[in-house]
């Protein structure tokens, strides 16, 4: 154990853990957080609070996740390379750390070019594996990336993401050995549609036993309707939506869909729960916390459990 | 080529219309000419296999430069016609002077062609 | 080479607009090759001005020529003779002859012509595209021969990102997603096993992030 995260302790007890998302307001209303974050406390063990995501400027993550920490809950914060060199990086870990909180998901971003301000400068000073590595020699060895040492040691639980839908296929688990050279602890994946790939996915992993050496969440999006299916299909990079569960959709009545959506999330965690190596099951509720619980309790995933 | 076309236009032969360059076509209008037109190989039919395409891509690019700085794009034409087509090359010579009647005299004072009538420039690869 | 192309024709009007008696001075370097800056684009380029000038009753005397090269002061010395009979100079050069030209002429005002892009190639006629950002430690001994600092729109030292798919960047369908080439080159070359290792934070400083850069020769100073 190296952090006082909650999530790791759990992750360490063999507890097969569940996580949420929380996206941040466009603007200063803490209360928009809170009420966000109450739909989901008992639901989840963790809550991820994303880092401007789809590089549309938000209230802060490291803000966000303590206000959460405020709540009695446990954040996981994102954050992005794009938006920060290593000085910020370092800083703004630093900054979490000393508020508590113990959880930091390392990742690249998306490029700025999709968000509300697209003639912005990238920084990229590092990237996500990089991110990785600077945690690691932050907490393990109490440096700065420039050599000082730090007085104070941050200790974060660090994840990143891996996405198995994203090409080259064949280069997705040697990406997340890379990840876990730089020492990646745990993983939360890109949602989940296309299971047959993703157990394919799940198979090279446990084919170089590399689920043993790092805690797997297996990501999933419920569906509110057939015009969200289609663009996260069409218009999210990476995602694989099979033409199937889009027809599923098609199949019911427009004003059940929304349900349908449900029931397609709930039975995909079942599946997930049975793969050799998931250890836990992040659910992106995006802009639809409240169904989070309803969800996490058809899956069988409630009451959670006390540390 | 017996038939007539209208005596307010000067014929400049190249070899091919591949050999029309940008600037040809805007120092045609510099010097004066109220309108130009390429008239080149039916497409498909060149001896250099893409002269006559090639015309076509320049003769649009000095339509947009038109654009962008206020002069008419129609005052430039590309067209294409086979070797035995007297009557249509005439048809063409009549419909660019119609134009160009049409559009009035470029703004572009006349220098180096010693006329102050209206003329209309075709640029031809056909004998 | 350096690939530039030519600014708008209202802009470029805009910026000499109350000038008379101008030079339009290109160079026989990069942008030649590139055509955005050569010869041909000056030919262009004035008598497109001088179009546009006539046609608004503000006739403007050009005096065109074409430097060997716009960034070696030898060669910009051959304006000297002339350059005080202009009111001004557009120059067709990259953003380094532009401002050479500056450094050495004081007095007369400098327009650009052309917009300077990026350190590229010509994949055909026609199309260019960038290959280096010029960080000024090359590692393309470690990716194949492809540079992921450029060709990468995220400059990942480690990827590919997520957003990847087909072998298309997440950006744009048209470009190809740097990581995927490498990974191909990779494979090829029979250096997988490269992959793997984590590449180190770069150090920046020998980029334009450490401040704007000079080499010196002792060898080669006359």
């Amino acid at each position: 154990m190296k952090t006082e995260s909650k999530l790791e302790k759990l992750l360490e007890k063999g507890e097969f853990v569940v996580t949420s998302e929380c996206g941040p307001p466009r603007g200063a209303d803490a209360d928009i957080i809170r009420k966000k974050g109450a739909l989901l406390k008992d639901a989840v063990d963790a809550v991820n609070v994303t880092d401007n995501q789809t590089s549309v400027v938000r209230m802060s993550s490291i803000s966000a996740c303590i206000i959460l920490k405020q709540m009695g809950m446990e954040p996981i914060m994102q954050m992005v390379t794009r938006d920060r060199n290593r000085i910020a990086i370092q800083s703004d870990i630093l900054g979490a750390a000393a508020l508590g909180v113990n959880n930091i998901l390392c990742l690249s971003g998306d490029h700025q070019k999709f968000g509300d301000h697209s003639s912005g400068k990238n920084v990229y000073d590092i990237d996500s594996v990089q991110l990785i590595q600077t945690l690691k020699l932050m907490r393990d060895q109490g440096r700065f990336i420039g050599g000082d040492e730090i007085q104070g040691k941050p200790a974060m639980f660090i994840g990143a993401a891996a996405n198995p839908f994203a090409d080259p296929f064949e280069i997705r688990v040697p990406r997340l050995a890379k990840k876990i050279n730089a020492g990646v602890q745990f993983i939360q994946t890109q949602c989940i549609y296309n299971l047959d790939r993703f157990e394919k996915w799940m198979e090279g992993i446990r084919g170089r036993g590399l689920h043993e050496k790092v805690h797997i969440l297996a990501g999933v999006t419920p569906f509110k309707s057939i015009g969200m299916a289609n663009y996260m299909k069409k218009m999210v990079p990476g995602m694989d939506v099979p033409d199937e569960m889009i027809e599923r959709l098609k199949s019911v009545d427009k004003e059940k869909r929304a349900e349908e959506g449900i029931k397609i999330c709930v039975e995909t965690i079942e599946r997930l729960k049975k793969i050799e190596g998931v250890r836990g099951i992040h659910i992106m509720a995006i802009e639809w916390e409240e169904k989070v619980h309803e969800i996490a309790e058809k899956a069988g995933l409630l009451p959670r459990p006390v540390v | 080529m017996r038939a007539q076309y209208p005596a307010s236009i000067r014929i400049i032969k190249v070899p091919c219309t591949g050999k029309v360059d940008l600037i040809y076509l805007l120092k045609t209008f510099e010097t004066g000419a109220d309108g130009v037109y390429v008239v080149g190989c039916e497409e498909g039919n060149c001896h250099f296999v893409a002269g006559n395409l090639r015309a076509r891509k320049r003769v649009n690019r000095v339509k947009e430069i038109f654009k962008q700085i206020g002069l008419e794009s129609e005052r430039i034409e590309m067209f294409n016609l086979s070797a035995g087509e007297g009557t249509k090359f005439v048809k063409i010579a009549e419909e660019m002077t119609e134009r160009i009647k049409n559009l009035g005299p470029s703004p572009i004072s006349k220098k180096n062609i010693g006329s102050d009538n209206q003329e209309t420039v075709s640029i031809n690869s056909n004998s | 080479m350096i690939i530039g192309e030519g600014k708008p024709i209202n802009e470029i009007l805009e910026m000499i607009l109350k000038h008379k008696k101008i030079i339009v001075a290109g160079c026989r370097g990069c942008v030649t090759v590139c055509s955005a800056g050569g010869q041909k684009e000056v030919e262009i380029l004035s008598s497109t001005i001088r179009l546009a000038r006539e046609k608004d009753k503000a006739p403007i005397e050009i005096f065109e020529t074409t430097l060997e090269r716009q960034c070696d002061t030898e060669y910009l010395e051959q304006m000297r003779n002339y350059i005080d009979e202009y009111e001004a100079v557009l120059s067709l050069a990259c953003g380094a002859g532009v401002q050479f030209l500056a450094e050495m002429y004081k007095k007369i005002p400098l327009y650009p012509a052309i917009n300077t892009n990026f350190i590229g190639v010509t994949e055909k006629q026609g199309i260019w595209s960038e290959r280096c950002q010029s960080c000024g430690n090359c590692m393309l001994e470690r990716t194949g021969g492809i540079c992921p600092i450029t060709r990468c729109s995220k400059s990942l030292l480690n990827g590919p990102c997520g957003g990847s798919s087909d072998g298309k960047c997440e950006i744009d369908s048209e470009i190809d997603c740097a990581w995927q080439i490498i990974y191909e080159r990779l494979m090829e070359l029979d250096l997988m096993e490269r992959f793997e290792e984590v590449e180190d934070i770069k150090d920046w400083s020998t980029s334009r992030d450490g401040g704007p850069r000079r080499i010196e020769r002792e060898d080669l100073k006359l």
